[in-house]
């Protein structure tokens, strides 16, 4: 039996406005429990929430990136369910009337494939708060519970996709790219382990071409690591049970990122009826084309368009150009880069080589790299006017990143510069083949075409020698010439 | 001092015939030996309200212009008070003391105002009769035998047995003009949006309106003036220019069409709240308006389309009482279920778990449609109802309630008929609009109330058809004889 996997995601976005959705408190994350979250955050009787208009500006602005029809009308409404960290007893968000209504993504696969991805809607909400299930640790007693609402209130947007994707690769692939359209816009910080962007999968496999399976919702997962292995886990699960003649049962699942397995959290039956009704302390939105094209003509650069530039402007591969386009501080350091070494090439090789090791190793940021632009561009100049060679540049790299200054001064102060003065070459030449008689003798017996691989052996020496600082292609002139002149 | 209106008081205070400190004490001592009689108190705020009064006479002296300012006065217990309990008339907030004020409050206490306590009230407004409070019910000071009307039934007693000249109140389905209409007194629910619900707790949001209580329309203007205000805090607030409700009370009615529902006037309509309010309308003609029948067709579906619209609003907003943050917790809960079920099943009353579980049946899946969908469908209509109306004519006019107050338990076994008590001041609500009771006679020795309806942010046209009515009657300054 050949099965077919569907998948549709509903992603979560947290919103970088400077205060929550319905009231003036603060969002900004790693605050003390508590900390930030004002009458109205708690709920608190009486209290009234009023609409922040940066996340309307914001969630307009992704509308808008991802061609999608903005709602001129947008109404927020309430979803009723009990919860310690949902102090209203309701989550204020979009149904009927969400603010961004259908659009699209596009991805570009690993074959080289692209594939649309479509955007049912996407609508604003309030995040919940959180339950801290670390009573001892917080000074209560083993079975309590704490709850923090510093988070409760702060903007989302979910984004709901139409089930387009077939694999892990392709939701990965939708789900990077989504970070990198929500970076890029600079309405979301983008930090997935701060649950700046969430996850939730929801998966069905079927006979291929045949009607859609009973599917499966994964909440809450919050690195591309997790979602891939969690797809697969869960395609998997889907196919054994039904080869073994099972059916699927529509439940929630919850994915634990220590343990790396899902488990059941609740079926349909056990689902909440959330009575959605239009939430009567907030009128409906109402955005004009004005406003509209207000906020289209504040849109950045954003990633498609990035990349077709790059592609153009610095003559790079297109998968070249999707790598550095994709997060805009990536591409920024990568265009500072390119600009003040003068080569786009090296300049993309070094970023997505010694660099990108060096920042996935310490898991770090490229705004927190060791590294600046300036610094890498200067490395490369030196490569390009062959002062040191590339072997050399690695090692340059290496203390730059260890805080040792610009590439010029550790050049100097190691004396790495490349040896490109041709009387010291002859005289490590000479040296070398005098010390080797009989390997110069197998050389000048051989024929032409074994010849270059022996000579491989007189550069080595001479490197190693050198330290590896004499220049390659002045050393090999040399050393051709001496060995062919018998 | 006690039999003063507060345009009375206000001109008392600055000819210094009493200071605001004599009249606050004075108040403070008839509360306390009255109030034991009609219960309209749940908290009296004595300490509180002498340190404010010696505030306004100081402003006073310098020359305050304010007309509340130093002039006693009421809070519905709904409204937050800084630093002071607010019930709600319930159970569950029976510990609550909020950390802000109303906006309401804030204006009072702005123009100087002296708050003597806070009145009792139907549980979180939900009621017509005071019965449900948890405070016990507050006694009609014309008959303590009946009810005073509600929610609004403390701000209503205080404001007929003299302990206070005007008192706030709020208006979700009559809540307002019903208990004035029983007590004898003049309210006004303004038009929604005219005053910020900030911090008065919520019932059923889309129909809560702030308004006030007194023993004149000139008073009720005068407290108007101090209440109204556009509130950012409040989105449904609209920024509509403030007008001096006391401007035009004087003037005179000629050219003025005053619209008779004949709906108003059918089945279930007392013989003599009939003919008590034909005679207001026979008045109001002799003073120069222009009087003509018109129709509200979708009156019937009033109260039905309140009944599920008000209690699905109230099923969500009252969820955040939940035995968590702050009101009542059950003892001992075993689990987070056993916690949410007993507090919210200790905390709150009958009638308010009756409203929740209506409203949440009407928004459940498969029934939302018929009755929350429907119910919205309906509440256009009897908007659109008002609004040809008003194309004819300036003012309604009719009945603000059924029949003089009812002896206590004669409708608590029935919730039906209990909701009919609102069967003309609903649709107002549902439409938005401003509605006001004033005194027009007495039936069987107890009040009753003629309603006036106006068109949206017509108050002062209201309040100008009261004044005229009662500079040519004198219904409102009648007080029960037991009362001196």
């Amino acid at each position: 039996m050949e099965w077919e996997t569907v998948i549709g995601l509903e992603v979560h976005v947290q919103l970088a406005t400077q205060t929550k959705i319905f009231s003036g408190s603060s969002i900004a994350f790693g605050a003390e429990p508590n900390t930030q979250a004002c009458a109205i955050d708690l709920a608190m009787p009486g209290t009234l929430p009023v609409a922040n208009e940066q996340a309307f500006r914001y969630a307009t602005m992704f509308g808008l990136a991802v061609d999608a029809e903005i709602g001129k009308r947008s109404v927020f409404e309430r979803k009723n369910y009990f919860y310690p960290d949902l102090p209203k007893g309701y989550q204020t968000t979009q149904l009927e009337e969400p603010i961004v209504g259908p659009g699209n993504v596009d991805i570009l696969l690993s074959s080289g494939e692209q594939k649309r991805v479509r955007i049912h809607h996407a609508h604003l909400e309030e995040d919940a708060g959180k339950s801290v299930h670390e009573g001892a640790s917080l000074g209560f007693s083993q079975a309590m519970s704490g709850i923090d609402l510093n988070r409760a209130g702060t903007p989302l947007i979910e984004v709901v996709t139409e089930p387009d994707m077939r694999n892990a690769e392709e939701a990965v692939a939708f789900a990077r790219k989504l970070h990198s359209i929500v970076t890029s816009l600079g309405i979301c910080d983008g930090e997935m382990s701060q649950g700046s962007m969430r996850f939730d999968v929801n998966i069905s496999v079927r006979l291929k071409g045949g009607e859609l399976g009973t599917r499966t919702e994964t909440k809450n997962l919050n690195s591309f690591r997790f979602m891939e292995r969690c797809i697969e886990q869960e395609v998997e699960r889907q196919i054994e049970v039904l080869e073994e003649g099972g059916t699927i049962t529509q439940e929630t699942r919850l994915y634990d990122g220590d343990t790396h397995t899902a488990r059941a959290m609740r079926s349909k039956e056990e689902a909440n009826d959330y009575r959605y009704f239009p939430c009567p302390d907030l009128l409906p939105v109402i955005l004009d084309d004005d406003y509209i094209e207000q906020v289209r003509s504040t849109l950045p650069e954003l990633p498609d368009a990035r990349q077709k530039r790059f592609e153009e402007t610095y003559s790079l591969s297109a998968y070249d150009a999707g790598t550095l386009s994709a997060d805009a501080a990536v591409a920024s350091y990568f265009e500072a880069t390119a600009k003040a070494s003068g080569d786009a090439k090296l300049a993309a090789n070094w970023l997505m080589g010694e660099l990108s090791a060096k920042l996935n190793a310490e898991e770090i940021a490229i705004g927190g790299s060791k590294v600046s632009a300036e610094h890498l561009a200067g490395l490369i100049a030196r490569i390009k006017d062959q002062t040191i060679s590339n072997k050399i540049a690695k090692q340059v790299f290496e203390a730059m990143w260890n805080g040792e200054g610009d590439a010029d001064s550790i050049i100097d102060a190691k004396g790495l510069k490349q040896v490109s003065d041709s009387g010291a070459l002859e005289k490590m030449v000479d040296e070398v083949m005098s010390n080797n008689p009989s390997q110069v003798d197998n050389y000048r017996k051989a024929d032409e075409k074994k010849r270059p691989k022996m000579l491989g052996f007189f550069v080595g020496q001479i490197m190693k020698a050198s330290n590896g600082q004499a220049n390659p292609q002045q050393l090999n002139e040399i050393l051709k010439n001496k060995l062919d002149a018998e | 001092m006690h039999k003063l209106t507060i345009a009375e008081i206000a001109r008392k205070l600055r000819s210094k015939e009493f200071s605001s400190e004599e009249i606050t004490r004075h108040l403070l001592q008839r509360i306390s030996e009255l109030d034991t009689r009609y219960n309209s108190f749940v908290t009296v705020t004595a300490e509180q309200a002498i340190a404010q009064a010696k505030q306004a006479d100081t402003r006073l002296a310098s020359g305050d212009t304010e007309p509340m300012c130093g002039v006693p006065f009421a809070h519905k217990d709904i409204f937050c008070t800084n630093s002071v309990l607010t019930t709600c008339g319930s159970k569950m907030l029976s510990n609550f003391v909020p950390p802000y004020d109303a906006c309401v409050v804030t204006n009072f206490k702005n123009a100087g105002a002296v708050m003597l306590g806070k009145t009792n009230m139907d549980e979180f407004a939900m009621g017509s009769s005071n019965e449900t409070s948890y405070y016990g019910p507050v006694k009609n000071p014309w008959d303590t035998n009946c009810v005073p009307g509600g929610s609004s039934g403390g701000s209503a007693a205080a404001v007929a047995a003299l302990l206070a000249p005007g008192a706030t109140a709020t208006d979700t389905g009559g809540s307002i003009r019903q208990p004035a209409a029983l007590c004898g007194i003049t309210g006004i629910k303004p038009t929604y949006g005219r005053v910020s619900r900030w911090g008065m707790i919520a019932f059923a949001s889309s129909l809560d309106q702030a308004g006030v209580m007194a023993k004149s329309a000139e008073d009720a203007a005068i407290m108007l003036n101090t209440m109204a205000s556009f509130d950012e805090k409040d989105s449904t607030c609209v920024d509509q220019p403030l007008e001096d409700y006391t401007a035009g009370l004087g003037n005179p009615l000629a050219g003025v069409t005053v619209g008779i529902p004949k709906e108003y006037f059918g089945e279930g309509l007392n013989a003599g709240t009939q003919a008590a309010v034909e005679a207001a309308i026979k008045e109001l003609e002799k003073a120069g308006a222009k009087i003509k029948s018109i129709s509200l067709p979708h009156t019937h579906l009033a109260v039905p389309a309140y009944y599920v619209i008000a209690p699905a609003e109230c099923s969500a907003n009252l969820s955040r009482f939940d035995g968590v943050r702050y009101g009542y917790r059950c003892d001992e809960p075993k689990d987070l279920e056993d916690l949410y079920k007993r507090s919210r099943g200790e905390g709150f009353g009958d009638e308010v778990k009756r409203r929740i579980l209506v409203g949440t049946y009407c928004l459940s899946a498969g029934y939302y449609d018929a009755y929350y969908g429907k119910a919205q469908v309906v509440r256009r209509l009897i908007k659109q109802d008002f609004v040809e109306a008003f194309k004819e004519v300036d003012v309604i006019a009719g009945p603000t309630s059924p029949s003089p107050a009812f002896q206590f338990g004669a409708k608590s076994d029935d919730p039906v008929a209990m909701y009919l008590e609102d069967i003309y001041t609903i649709a107002t609500n549902l439409a938005g609009l401003p509605g006001m009771s004033l005194p027009c006679g007495l039936v069987d020795d107890k009040p009753v109330g003629l309603q006036l309806i106006g068109n949206y942010f017509a108050e002062g046209k209201l309040l100008n058809l009261a004044h005229q009515f009662q500079q040519a009657t004198d219904f409102h300054s009648l007080a029960p004889a037991s009362i001196a």
